[in-house]
């Protein structure tokens, strides 16, 4: 049985704990294994943390990176950021020994050591890469048969040169996992525009975050939404969070609980009443 | 006057941001960067800005933290500039200088006091326990070693002090 470690990040457990029931039992059901990684932080996250020091942001994604190794796992992310930041983080480390080293010097005072080994996943890459739609297709139980705005976000796909899962401008990933949930993934024009939430700009500038937020709900509306189906808590967030004073009420759901309603899990495993844009389905 | 810094380029390079050398003023990016349909971010004059060592030009003011970090600059990019690593160093050497805004040190202190940017709360805990979820998750803020061992790195690193 394939095994990762399960990284949680913030946003998840401290929001949208619906999220991380919904992935155990997505993944216990595909046959894939999760390993809680006990003691892991914040990734840390690459728009804030890693914007007011690199230094720091580096380390403290050694340290997550090297409790994966510890436990001889690769990192299975739900969450962009978390992603972005520890697939650069360990990208970084494995190009250069001498950042390696400084980082190691750093991780030797708290007794931990790493040398470059764990690779970081995002789930639906996972998903798709190593269980695949037709094992996907056979375990849903209850198609879901929404007209749905799959939504990437920004870090799952790119950089593209450095991630090469898809191609960034127009995807094909999530449309086909969404379809494999019996949902109909709408064709639609800026499938690869920012949420707005990235970078520091939901705590610091929310109003022009809002903007962006907004540009992709009239888009999603005009072309007949009934759904938004992301892959990121951040995205899941600031879609969530905004819709009401935007006038907008598009169900948010992310992937995993997507994937949770169609393989039959009880509505309330959903964590579906910390939504705040209400989820009727 | 504005004034050229001479040894900006290195600062900017230690940083992580010599790739700013390499721009060639296409305009590319601010044409593709969504957050320039509503800011007053126009990265390729932070980026000429950089080149020029116009330091005060290239940090100040509210544009630099305009940016989502969404990478389509990079995408776009003829000349493989890595726009977003240029803006990382830029803020880093920003915050250095002491410009970190008030929201974003409530952030920074947050990781510094749980280990995560989001705190947990009653309301939370009630969730994941009906979840059959344990009220804390099995991470660094549920264990005072390991959040001891991360106290360590935030402390050497400078952190914990760059943002109090
Ligand atoms: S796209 Fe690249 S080369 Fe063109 S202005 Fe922007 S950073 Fe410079
Ligand atoms: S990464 Fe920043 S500068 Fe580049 S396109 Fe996105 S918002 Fe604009």
């Amino acid at each position: 049985m394939a095994k990762y470690a399960f990284f949680l990040g913030c946003i998840t457990p401290f929001r949208y704990p619906g999220i991380e029931r919904s992935t155990r039992e997505v993944f216990k059901t595909l046959g894939v294994e999760l390993v809680d990684l006990e003691d892991a932080s914040c990734c840390p996250a690459p728009g804030v943390i890693k914007s007011f020091n690199k230094a720091t942001w580096l380390a403290v994604a050694a340290r997550n990176l090297a409790l994966a190794e510890k436990k001889g796992l690769d990192i299975v992310t739900i969450c962009n950021g978390c992603y972005g930041s520890l697939f650069d983080a360990a990208h970084e480390l494995h190009k250069d020994p001498k950042i390696l080293d400084d980082v190691n010097k750093i991780l030797s005072e708290i007794g931990l050591k790493y040398s470059g080994k764990t690779k970081v996943r995002h789930f639906a890459e996972v998903l798709y890469k190593e269980v695949g739609v037709e094992k996907i297709k056979k375990a849903v139980k209850k198609p879901t048969g929404y007209k749905t705005a799959v939504f990437y976000g920004c870090h799952f796909l790119k950089p593209s040169k450095l991630k090469q899962l898809d191609d960034p401008e127009d995807p094909k990933i999530l449309d086909e996992l969404v379809e494999a949930a019996g949902a109909e993934s709408m064709s639609r024009k800026g499938k690869a525009m920012c949420c707005g939430a990235g970078g520091g700009l939901r705590s610091q500038f929310g109003e022009t975050a809002m903007k962006f937020t907004k540009a992709n709900l009239e888009r999603m509306k005009a072309d007949g939404a009934e759904m938004i189906v992301d892959v990121c808590p951040f995205c899941h967030l600031q879609f969530d969070a905004s819709q009401k004073e935007l006038g907008f009420d598009l169900p948010v759901l992310h992937l995993s609980q997507l994937f949770g309603i169609a393989m039959g899990m009880d509505a309330e495993d959903l964590g579906l009443n910390a939504h705040i844009t209400p989820v009727k389905l | 006057m504005i004034k050229p810094v001479p040894e900006f380029a290195e600062e900017l390079a230690a940083n992580g941001g010599s790739s700013a050398m390499l721009c060639f003023q296409c305009g590319t990016c601010t044409l593709k960067c969504p957050s320039a349909k509503y800011t007053s971010l126009r990265t390729a004059h932070i980026m000429r800005a950089s080149q020029l060592g116009l330091k005060d030009e290239a940090i100040d003011g509210d544009s630099l933290w305009q940016c989502t970090t969404c990478y389509t600059c990079v995408e776009w990019c003829p000349r493989n500039v890595q726009v977003v690593d240029v803006i990382t160093a830029l803020r880093n050497i920003a915050v250095a200088d002491g410009m970190l805004h008030e929201s974003h040190r409530k952030v920074a202190q947050s990781l510094v006091k749980f280990g995560h940017t989001v705190e947990n709360n009653e309301k939370i805990k009630a969730l994941r326990k009906e979840l059959r979820l344990p009220e804390n998750p099995p991470t660094v803020m549920n264990n005072t070693a390991a959040k001891a061992d991360l106290d360590k790195i935030l402390n050497l690193t400078g952190f914990d002090k760059l943002v109090k």
